[in-house]
């Protein structure tokens, strides 16, 4: 179930690009869109792979570049976070953080 | 099903959930926006899901013939059985729950400059945004003597329907001699499924190492080097000892005629391979009504706007899943999915006068090797002056070696990656 809270709406606009000025020069439109192949319906995790709703921004994004500097091991998580940059990781762990 | 009323009441608590500004540009005269879907697989379902869980304001039409969809995914897995068909079939009625109008027919023809399409019950919708995601045809005769009359003895199985085409190749392995020889015909780029071929020849041959051990693969290509080849190559050796003889086409791989009665398929060079079993899957070109609507180019797939998915043929259509170029993207299900939300997000942002938003691109696919043996690919793409690239020093293929737990892992995410992505379509 997707319930998606007032906050999410602000993200949710800037992640869509919805709100213009914030699209030019933000952050990975839709690329939280791209994580839920994998991580369930609104990133609440599916079977082997964990969620990313309502995690701490943080930790998510510790967790990012920690995959991303190969400190931290993953299974293909250190390849995907290779293909983001900090103002990417940072606004996608702000949109899973927002989401319930 | 969703009435008038319902409708209406779901639009007002979404958007006032999502916080939603008012859209008037999206009014038009006669009410809201219309959003037109043809195909219901991983591009159509995945843009009409989207739709109306983050444009609540848009009237969504789906129109698929098939009242329920068999996914190519993991079609494979019933060669080798590790699935049934019931686990690759769903059902369209949660997407109706959503408020998608769900139209089980056929879309014949598109009237773009009427922003109209007729469907073969005789039907006219109207959109203001169009997302086609037909899909794929199969060149019938580019192998010559392989048509839909042989496609029932020499299944291509590429293309679900109603999946009679995996099933018929499933039941012939059952009834094949032990001993006997499996053969395969694949065909050069692009096609639908990149590693598609790869993983079938490793369920076929998990089939067979189970139940007809004595038997062969001989696997004849029309190309040199193919998807994960390094990966799937080790597998084979780790797996399957030597059961899988795989053919490139500089040593007369390429298949170029069949002959169905003696199930023979024959090669440039005139090399005859009797087999026992052949699944050939033949050169492929967009689906029908693309070619039909004039916006496929010559190589047969729709040119599109790599930041929008939109038609370079025609405007307010969006062509996005196997029948269009994202090259250097694969025609995968997760790219279908994916750029289905880009181009949904870039037509709504279009009728309301907006830039599209900013695309970046991701795609994930895994393949079975064997039951507990998954390997993958990995890409993050955005969008340069020339196309789209592939994000430098990302993504890639899964590490090399006698790493067991790295292919048990990923075979596990491989189940959670199918059981993600059909929700994120039909949920």
């Amino acid at each position: 179930m997707e319930r998606i809270t007032a906050a999410l709406g602000m993200v949710g606009l800037l992640v869509l690009g919805v709100a213009a000025p914030a699209a030019a020069t933000g952050p990975a439109p839709l690329a939280a869109q791209g994580c839920l192949g994998c991580h369930g319906p609104g990133g609440a995790g599916m079977a082997s792979v964990p969620p990313l709703a309502g995690r701490d921004a943080q930790q998510i994004e510790a967790m990012l570049r920690g995959f991303r500097d190969d400190a931290l091991p993953g299974t293909i998580m250190n390849r995907i976070a290779r293909g983001y940059t900090d103002a990417e990781i940072a606004a996608l762990a702000a949109y899973f953080a927002a989401t319930r | 099903m969703a009435t008038a009323l319902t409708r209406r009441a779901a639009l007002g608590t979404a958007a006032s959930a999502l916080g939603l500004l008012a859209a008037p540009a999206l009014s038009r005269a006669q009410g809201t926006a219309r959003l037109l879907v043809i195909g219901g697989g991983f591009g159509g379902a995945s843009a009409a899901r989207f739709a109306r869980l983050h444009h609540p304001e848009v009237e969504v039409t789906l129109v698929e013939p098939l009242t329920r969809f068999v996914t190519c995914p993991y079609g494979n897995l019933l060669l080798s059985g590790f699935r049934g068909i019931g686990d690759i079939t769903h059902s369209y009625d949660r997407l109706r729950g959503r408020g998608v109008r769900v139209v089980h027919d056929r879309a014949e023809a598109i009237d773009a400059a009427a922003r109209t399409v007729r469907l073969a019950g005789g039907e006219t919708l109207r959109y203001d945004k169009l997302i086609l995601s037909p899909g794929i045809a199969l060149r019938w005769g580019a192998i010559e003597g392989y048509d839909e009359a042989a496609a029932e003895r020499m299944p291509h199985a590429w293309v679900p329907g109603d999946g009679g085409q995996i099933q018929l190749l499933r039941r012939q392995l059952e009834a094949m001699p032990d001993g006997g020889v499996v053969g395969f015909a694949i065909p050069p780029n692009p096609f639908r499924c990149p590693p598609g071929p790869y993983e079938r020849i490793s369920m076929v041959a998990a089939y067979l190492k189970r139940h007809k051990p004595r038997s062969k693969i001989l696997a004849l290509d029309a190309k040199d080097a193919f998807s994960k080849q390094g990966l799937f190559q080790d597998g084979w050796r780790a797996l399957y000892g030597g059961m899988i003889e795989w053919v490139p086409a500089s040593q007369d791989g390429r298949v170029v005629r069949v002959d169905p009665a003696e199930r023979v398929l024959e090669t440039e060079f005139g090399t005859r391979h009797r087999v026992d079993v052949a699944n050939v899957i033949p050169p492929q070109s967009a689906a029908r009504i693309v070619l039909d609507s004039g916006l496929a180019d010559t190589s047969g797939w729709a040119q599109v706007d790599p930041a929008t998915f939109a038609s370079r043929a025609a405007a307010d259509i969006h062509v996005v899943g196997d029948a269009g170029n994202g090259a250097p993207m694969p025609k995968s299900g997760y790219i279908a999915n994916n750029t289905a939300k880009q181009a949904v997000a870039s037509a709504i942002a279009a009728l309301r006068g907006v830039p599209p938003p900013e695309p970046l691109y991701f795609n994930t696919c895994y393949s079975h090797v064997g039951e507990e043996y998954g390997i993958s690919i990995v890409g993050i793409y955005r969008v340069g002056p020339n196309g789209i690239v592939e994000v430098p020093n990302s993504g890639g293929v899964s590490p090399r070696g006698d790493l067991p737990e790295q292919r048990r892992l990923e075979a596990l995410h491989a189940d959670s990656w199918y059981a993600s992505i059909t929700e994120d379509m039909f949920g």
